[in-house]
């Protein structure tokens, strides 16, 4: 990583020399990990680490997030473009506790993440003091890892740890909570800041896949009539997408993609059937139904994906390559399990595929493209109406040939945006999908920009996700963060509704997110938008400093998105979308594919 | 179907806190837990009987070595292990009853360890059946308070010291499981 290059506001007057306590080697622990850019937000228990920031802030930066939430998922945002490790900090007590959620998030989508936090001194530990909370343990289930500091001497070992579980293996959130007398107790000498580790139980690198197992699935697929991958995050997790997409090529086997894996292939490429599971296109789902060998790399078999487990894929052989011993056979027993990395798989499969291995599948191909043709991805001509579907084609046609980074928030928009925005490459689309954490988009930007000064940071996100984080509007302009928010705006919680649309006749329960004496808050709306749109986001967006625009009109529509792209601040256009669209195809919850709803 | 699991882990604070909310919010059905020291204070052995379908002792296991202080996980399903339960039991007697007592205790080959003017303290270990089979014979006598330490094993042929334990694992480990599915 690179420090980011950012005016620094002020030249800090020369720093005090820095006293040699716990805080100060934590800060020297983290520089020594590569850290230089950590999302933290002082309190109590956390003043000697921040004091400590301040000496070293030519190495490392220290972005003021306006909520621990979201410092957290800046780390993220870290921690995704780059499969380094992400750092942010919360003192004790609320602190802690506003972590949490973006943990939760790093744990459900694998995400390497180091959390600090400030707890209460030893002494009282255990006595409610004030701003103590037990985060150890409300957060053991949330974490690959956690500790608590009780001995200052073992700051550098404890660090070191953390950084080295966090990112290997399967990666995941690791919390370190450091009491505030561990911070300041005195060392007497220069501590070792790379000690040996103490992990007898932990052995993420030995599992190789054996050749036997690489030579099974070469015959899998060279006996295979009907074969597609079904790949997903552990693709992009192990930077496997080049060897990946070098054996897709050599094997010309369909591509189908889970939420998490999207990038992991070129998104525009014909080989590529986009994304399956509930929102996923009506191609990939069908092949998926009818393959003969599934290939499921690097992915969990998530309920969102499957639907009905017991109808997935019933027809295939399964091939489930995964870096998780617990993942394989955990949803669905697979008849080739593998537990590798599937870097090192894909570089077994890559050296030893012959062209003799390559299957016949041109019928295969063929049914395929009559599905695709039959039930392309699409939306209507909605007239001068903004649909969401169009604003995100038209960004993903004005950005393509662009560096761009996309974020989003949970719900509709979030799924048109992985079906029409067509990711090319891998780590350029965040998503928090697999705890699909509202408000995620906007500080996830907000990392990803700090840690990309130079590129295009493009948050597309709704207009009740946006309010979950929407104070980091501040952080944008005060931290000098450009970041440019597509706000897809319909008024109401979008998925939600369309789930009462189809499963609950139209009725509205709390989300309309307007004022409650609208008829809309009941479903009685006249199906248009107010003159004033509530809240008024461009006046939110003006009085943190943002630029900002509302757009109604699809005539307008490509130049307010230009205009927002050329800008060089943090920007925000409101575009007012109706609320009667509904992401499609769609499988309702626990069904299969026979039940897909396409109109 | 019962699995006797034994598992070492790391001496620290917190590891059972870890391992039993790993257990409760993953909804795993454990029978009986153990914990002490072994042979290396820095280490603990944890001994769990889990009953469920294999699938679900496999998970269960997996997610075990999942934990980052756990050391390594064995399960000592068609093993050949020598398994003990410890039990204190207090039984009411009087004058007339206290020789049965003592006459049944001798025959489970268990000791008496407190005698009072109206109860027999006793310990006895064994299998949980043999345990079981006790219990029932002192219920008509009146059992007044029962404790048990829950099961402990250890098996006869490969053993999981805690030097074993500390071996790092093979490189292709898992190729095993390819082979059960076939």
């Amino acid at each position: 990583m690179s420090v980011a290059t950012q005016p620094q506001p002020c030249t800090a007057p020369t720093t005090q020399p820095a006293e040699l306590n716990g805080a100060e080697v934590l800060v020297r622990a983290l520089i020594r990990q590569g850290t230089d850019l950590i999302f933290a937000y002082p309190g109590g228990c956390t003043m000697p680490l921040h004091q400590a920031l301040t000496y070293h802030r030519d190495e490392i930066r220290t972005i003021l997030p306006r909520h621990e939430q979201g410092g957290a998922f800046a780390a993220q945002g870290i921690a995704r473009t780059t499969g380094q490790v992400g750092v942010c900090m919360g003192t004790s007590g609320p602190g802690a506790t506003n972590l949490v959620t973006a943990i939760a998030d790093a744990k459900m989508d694998s995400i390497p993440l180091v959390a600090i936090t400030g707890q209460v001194p030893t002494t009282v530990i255990g006595t409610d003091a004030f701003q103590e909370t037990p985060i150890i343990e409300i957060c053991r289930a949330i974490t690959k890892h956690h500790y608590l500091v009780t001995d200052p001497k073992e700051i550098p070992r404890i660090v070191k740890e953390a950084f080295y579980i966090a990112n290997t293996g399967r990666p995941g959130p690791v919390l370190i909570d450091v009491p505030k007398n561990v911070q300041l107790t005195k060392f007497a000498e220069e501590p070792d800041l790379d000690p040996p580790m103490n992990l007898p139980g932990y052995h993420p690198e030995v599992r190789k896949p054996h050749p036997n197992q690489i030579r099974q699935i070469l015959a899998a697929i060279k006996e295979s009539k009907k074969p597609i991958f079904y790949i997903g995050g552990g693709i992009i997790q192990s930077d496997a997408a080049e060897e990946f997409t070098k054996f897709a090529k050599k094997t010309n086997i369909p591509v189908a993609m889970t939420v998490m894996g999207l990038g992991a292939f070129p998104g525009d490429d014909p080989q590529s059937l986009h994304m399956l599971g509930m929102h996923g296109t009506v191609y990939s789902n069908y092949a998926i139904n009818e393959a003969d060998l599934l290939l499921a790399f690097g992915v969990r078999f998530d309920d969102r994906v499957t639907g009905k487990l017991t109808e997935f894929a019933k027809h295939g052989k399964i091939v489930h390559v995964d870096i998780d011993p617990s993942e394989v056979n955990k949803n669905k027993k697979a008849h080739l399990p593998v537990v590798a990395n599937i870097k090192d798989v894909l570089q077994g499969l890559n050296a030893l595929v012959a062209d003799e291995d390559v299957p016949e599948i041109s019928a295969w191909w063929k049914q395929i493209n009559e599905w695709r043709d039959k039930y392309p991805l699409k939306y209507k001509d909605a007239g001068d109406f903004i649909l969401p579907q169009y604003a995100i084609d038209q960004l993903w046609q004005m950005t393509k040939e662009r560096d761009t980074y996309i974020t989003v928030g949970v719900g509709q928009h979030q799924m048109f945006a992985a079906q029409f925005y067509k990711f090319n490459k891998p780590r350029t689309w965040l998503s928090s999908s697999g705890l699909g954490t509202m408000g995620f988009g906007l500080p996830a930007a907000m990392g990803v920009q700090a840690q990309h000064p130079n590129s295009l940071v493009v948050d597309i996100d709704g207009d009740g996700s946006i309010l979950m984080n929407v104070q980091e509007f501040a952080t944008l302009k005060c931290e000098n963060l450009p970041v440019k928010i597509l706000l897809l705006n319909n008024q109401h919680l979008g998925m939600v509704m369309q789930w009462e649309d189809r499963f609950h006749d139209g009725n509205r329960a709390h989300t309309y997110l307007g004022p409650v004496d609208h008829p809309e808050a009941v479903g009685q709306g006249a199906g248009g938008h107010y003159e004033e749109t509530y809240p008024n986001f461009v006046q939110i967006a003006r009085g943190f400093g943002m630029e900002a625009q509302q757009v109604r009109s699809k005539k307008e529509f490509p130049k307010a998105l230009e205009a927002m792209l050329n800008s060089d601040q943090p920007y925000l256009l409101d575009v007012i979308c109706p609320y009667q669209e509904h992401v499609l195809p769609m499988i309702p919850s626990g069904h299969t594919v026979k039940d897909i709803i396409v109109e | 179907m019962k699995h006797v699991l034994s598992a070492i882990v790391m001496n620290q604070p917190g590891v059972l806190a870890h391992i039993s909310g790993m257990l409760a919010s993953r909804a795993f059905n454990i029978e009986s837990l153990a914990v002490g020291e072994t042979e290396d204070p820095k280490f603990s052995r944890m001994t769990f009987v889990v009953s469920g379908d294999d699938k679900t002792v496999v998970q269960v296991r997996k997610q075990l070595e999942k934990i980052i202080t756990v050391v390594k996980v064995a399960d000592y399903q068609n093993q050949d292990i020598v398994e003990r339960d410890l039990m204190l039991l207090k039984v009411s007697t009087d004058n007339t009853s206290r020789t049965e007592v003592l006459e049944l205790v001798q025959i489970f080959r268990g000791k008496v360890v407190d005698v009072g003017h109206s109860h027999v303290m006793m310990e006895i270990s064994g299998t949980e059946s043999k345990l079981n089979s006790f219990i029932d014979l002192m219920r008509p006598f009146g059992i007044l308070e029962l404790v048990r330490t829950g099961r402990i094993a250890l098996s006869r042929q490969s053993s999981l010291s805690v030097d074993q334990a500390l071996q790092p694992p093979e490189p292709y480990e898992y190729v095993e499981e390819t082979a059960e599915v076939g």
